[in-house]
């Protein structure tokens, strides 16, 4: 693991320093940055989120040198996505007007329906995950993770991109996997032990 | 199939971690990080961490027991030692201090006074950094069968029913909704108080305020919809308080997260 340097990307989200936090606890090196250089020399990035879909766009657009990290991932760089940070990997958000998300996952981010559910959807949820996963590998059948979230991607939960979804008033993708590129709805870094294994997992993709 | 949280909730005045009883007598018990350990420790679901001082004050000078310099240091402190998440209340009245909490470690911001002094900030925060971020705290109190919500110990005359609709349209993501005849008083929830609530309101519920033992969250829970019990004293007097009480509920079918611990 020596050679694994996490980046996680910094543009003023307020989870920077847990997901930071969680990956040094588990002895990976890891920088928070939005510096071209320290993205360049990370051997995984990491999009970390909370808020609102456009307040967060509007922030990846003006802090991070996207178009650099577009060409990282494109190159194969293993990228996760984190809550808000997976949900702008897809198509349109629809939090606080139109925004245009990432576009790499195929999906709007609505938000929940009405229904006798409080909204958000906060607390400790399974993940039903499908046995190829990447991420999920080594956890036991359904494993619990920590949600806070009122909107999701609506993609089709047989998408085969989406890896694991759960049930809130519906059944939503979870986490996505596309080759390099990973979201996860939940908070990994906030998820205690599956958490962990979780993102030892991530860092372990080559 | 979404878990029940049981939330421990720590309160801090003048830096050291209290006891309360009717908001007015307070106990000191210590350390404020030695708690934080002990509850990440037993995998509690959530931690709420309230700083209900009257006035700034990082620590009892006469003790000689300053443990931290500001906020800011004190919640790094605590979110390095956390793995769980926690929400942060006392002393914000503006944005900034929002904006300080979240990015030092508070994955939630809990407000009260601010949902009276300046309900366009609180708009403006749940649009900034999302509803889910921003927990209104609620306190009321029993009078003449009704509840009515208190603002700096004094009656607003408002009744919960009103409020929990006028905070909603402000975007709040969570209400915590805390009885202040029934702080420290071991005799259980108001559950008249968190039925109604929990019927009324589209956002979460936690009920805070009572708990004496576990069957008193089992209670809450059987006969309300509300989304999360917390507390505060119950969980500080016994070894692995957060583990027994949640090993209890599942054992008694409740859908909490099976219960475990973290060595």
């Amino acid at each position: 693991m020596q050679d694994t340097r996490i980046c996680v990307l910094d543009y003023g989200s307020g989870n920077v320093r847990s997901v930071n936090n969680a990956f040094k606890s588990l002895g990976i090196n890891s920088v928070i940055s939005n510096h071209s250089e320290d993205i360049n020399n990370a051997t995984h990035l990491v999009l970390p989120g909370v808020g609102g879909f456009s307040a967060s766009m509007e922030k990846i657009n003006s802090s991070l040198p996207l178009d650099l990290v577009r060409v990282q991932i494109s190159k194969g760089k293993p990228f996760l996505g984190i809550c808000v940070g997976m949900q702008v990997l897809g198509a349109v958000g629809y939090e606080h007007g139109k925004t245009l998300g990432l576009g790499y996952f195929k999906g709007n981010i609505i938000r929940f329906p009405d229904s006798a559910l409080p909204i958000p959807h906060v607390g400790w949820n399974d993940v039903s995950y499908k046995p190829q996963s990447t991420l999920f590998h080594g956890l036991a059948q359904n494993p619990d993770f920590y949600f806070v979230h009122s909107f999701f991607l609506n993609t089709d939960i047989e998408h085969p991109d989406v890896a694991a979804f759960s049930e809130y008033i519906l059944k939503f993708p979870s986490a996505i996997e596309k080759e390099n590129i990973f979201g996860v709805q939940f908070h990994p870094e906030k998820s205690q032990k599956n958490g962990k294994v979780l993102l030892k997992n991530f860092s372990r993709v080559k | 199939m979404k878990k029940i949280r049981v939330i421990p909730v720590i309160l801090l005045r003048n830096g050291q971690i209290v006891q309360s009883k009717f908001f007015r007598e307070y106990k000191n018990l210590g350390n404020p990080f030695k708690a934080v350990e002990r509850f990440s420790n037993w995998d509690a679901d959530e931690l709420i961490y309230l700083e209900i001082s009257k006035t700034q004050s990082y620590g009892r000078t006469d003790l000689n027991t300053i443990e931290y310099k500001s906020s800011t240091e004190l919640l790094q402190q605590i979110a390095e030692s956390a793995s769980m998440p926690i929400t942060f209340g006392g002393g914000i009245r503006t944005v900034l201090d929002i904006e300080m909490r979240i990015s030092n470690g508070a994955d939630k911001v809990s407000i009260n006074s601010l949902l009276f002094d300046s309900p366009k900030l609180v708009l403006e925060a749940s649009v900034e950094f999302g509803s889910q971020a921003i927990v209104a705290s609620v306190d009321v109190s029993l009078i003449r069968d009704e509840y009515f919500v208190f603002h700096q110990g004094v009656n607003s005359q408002i009744k919960i029913k009103d409020w929990i609709s006028r905070i909603s349209s402000l975007g709040v993501g969570e209400i915590l909704l805390n009885v202040i005849d029934r702080d420290g008083s071991k005799e259980g929830f108001a559950i008249d108080l968190y039925k109604k609530a929990a019927l009324s309101s589209n956002i979460p519920i936690i009920a805070l305020g009572g708990a004496g033992s576990w069957n008193h969250f089992a209670t809450v829970l059987k006969e309300t919809m509300v989304d999360a019990v917390a507390a505060a004293n119950i969980f500080q007097f016994q070894d692995q308080s957060v583990y027994l009480a949640r090993r209890f509920l599942y054992e008694n079918g409740f859908p909490v997260r099976p219960p475990s611990i973290t060595d």
